[in-house]
């Protein structure tokens, strides 16, 4: 072969054994197809890992976890017809980002309770919209409706059904 | 007479055609995927159902699945949204979802959004605050019929996003659930384009490809109260009404698994052959 087509061949080979060597120090050991193949199964298989325990700590812990210690709120609204509302929907997640629980004693965060006219009015503002479960539920005219207070300073949330306070 | 270039050719076009999978134009049946699924050993292939009779507009999953999964709050980007649609008697379809459905819908104005004329040049800026924001009001008496759609991510059992994905930072899970490596995304922004339902985005804080990943932190560990089931994700866990349910089409007892297979069911834009995971009853011909 003649010399001008040698040299940058010798060239290109060193760059793709460059490649090559630098590929096995880059690409992580469990980089690799996984169970759907290369079209849909490409990846790190410790991401998954990472997404399971790692990246996002779990916040919304659910009504049941409130039970104990709440028992007279948890059972005085299951009497009620907003027992279907879960607490966190109202008092915010148990849990921050940094993996603390309202269960740790000592650094427990405080509940910031969403007492808001606009909290209530994501159900209780009239929609009378035929085919959606919104239309049956008893709505206020908040423009007409005692405008400038709160809905809990007269109506308990839970104990909606049970008079005005 | 036939010439040599003209049999040449449709000779090519012939093969190409006959090589065409069959399976590109398969509908998707429910049934048929769990006795698949079922076959191959795997236990757990997750599926989402949406009642959107039960769907009030409420928006607590909008705001759970934000603080969930850590996506900031007043950034106009969710995993998870709520839209509604108003279709009134003179056939037009009024559809919106003011922030994503965060707030809930609080007024019976349709949100038209910023309008673009009224907007300076540079929209990206802050278009909430530089252009017009304009609503609609609709006449009660006019609504033929009006209704929520909460959307979130199909998990798609053939996933466009992972397909154009260059560097394999997206992928599908074994249990159908559909991922991305933040460390190993680089932000080409191809599956946000790829995806043809619309819920991927960049994340803001990590600049890299976010969506719906069925709270896959939450999925994979047991419930604490009942260590049998697996937690549910953090919408399905807030939505007061039951209008969103988790469940894996594996396991022929679950009560969604039932409901998807004696029940009538639709999913989002099957003709595009992603074969879509999320179900919806009650589901309208407007709704895309």
């Amino acid at each position: 072969m003649k010399n001008h087509v040698l040299r940058p061949f010798i060239v290109f080979l060193g760059i793709v054994a460059l490649i090559l060597i630098a590929r096995i120090f880059l690409v992580p050991k469990d980089f690799g197809i996984g169970e759907r193949g290369y079209m849909y199964g490409w990846h790190r298989h410790g991401n998954e890992e990472e997404w399971k325990n790692q990246i996002i700590k779990v916040k919304y812990m659910g009504k049941e976890y409130c039970k104990d210690c709440h028992a007279d709120k948890y059972g005085s609204i299951n009497k009620t017809p907003h027992r279907i509302i879960p607490c966190e929907d109202c008092h915010g997640p148990a849990g921050t980002p940094e993996g603390i629980v309202h269960y740790d004693a000592d650094k427990r965060p405080k509940l910031p309770i969403d007492k808001s006219r606009a909290q209530c009015l994501r159900c209780h503002y009239p929609l009378p919209y035929p085919t959606s479960g919104r239309s049956k539920i008893r709505s206020i005219d908040p423009d007409k409706h005692n405008p400038d207070i709160e809905c809990s300073s007269c109506h308990n949330p839970h104990n909606p059904m049970g008079g005005l306070r | 007479m036939i010439s040599r270039r003209k049999f040449l050719k449709n000779t090519a076009l012939g093969i190409a055609g006959g090589a065409l999978s069959l399976a590109a134009f398969e509908i998707i049946d429910p049934k048929k995927l769990m006795a698949l699924e079922a076959a191959d050993g795997k236990k757990i292939r997750w599926v989402f159902l949406v009642d959107t009779y039960k769907c009030v507009g409420c928006g607590m999953c909008v705001k759970a699945c934000k603080l969930e999964n850590e996506i900031p709050y007043d950034a106009s980007v969710t995993r998870t949204w709520v839209e509604r649609y108003v279709l009134t008697k003179d056939g037009k379809v009024h559809a919106d979802t003011p922030k994503g459905a965060r707030d809930g819908f609080t007024t019976s104005k349709i949100d038209l959004g910023v309008s673009e004329e009224a907007a300076p040049k540079d929209i990206l800026a802050k278009p909430e605050e530089n252009g017009v924001h304009t609503y609609e009001d609709i006449n009660p008496a006019d609504i033929d019929k009006a209704f929520f759609v909460p959307k979130l991510c199909n998990q798609c059992e053939n996933p466009p996003c992972v397909q154009v994905c260059p560097v394999g930072a997206t992928y599908q899970a074994p249990d159908g659930v559909v991922l991305v490596d933040r460390t190993w995304c680089i932000g080409c922004g191809y599956c946000i384009m790829g995806c043809p339902y619309g819920v991927r985005f960049f994340h803001p804080v990590y600049h890299t490809a976010e969506k719906c990943n069925f709270c896959y932190h939450r999925i994979t560990k047991p419930d604490p109260q009942n260590p049998k089931t697996f937690m549910k994700t953090a919408c399905v866990q807030a939505c007061p009404f039951g209008a969103r349910q988790i469940g894996n089409i594996k396991d022929p007892n679950d009560p969604v698994t039932k409901i998807i297979m004696t029940e009538r069911v639709g999913v989002l834009k099957e003709e595009y052959g992603t074969k879509p995971q999320v179900f919806y009853i009650g589901l309208d011909k407007e709704v895309r």
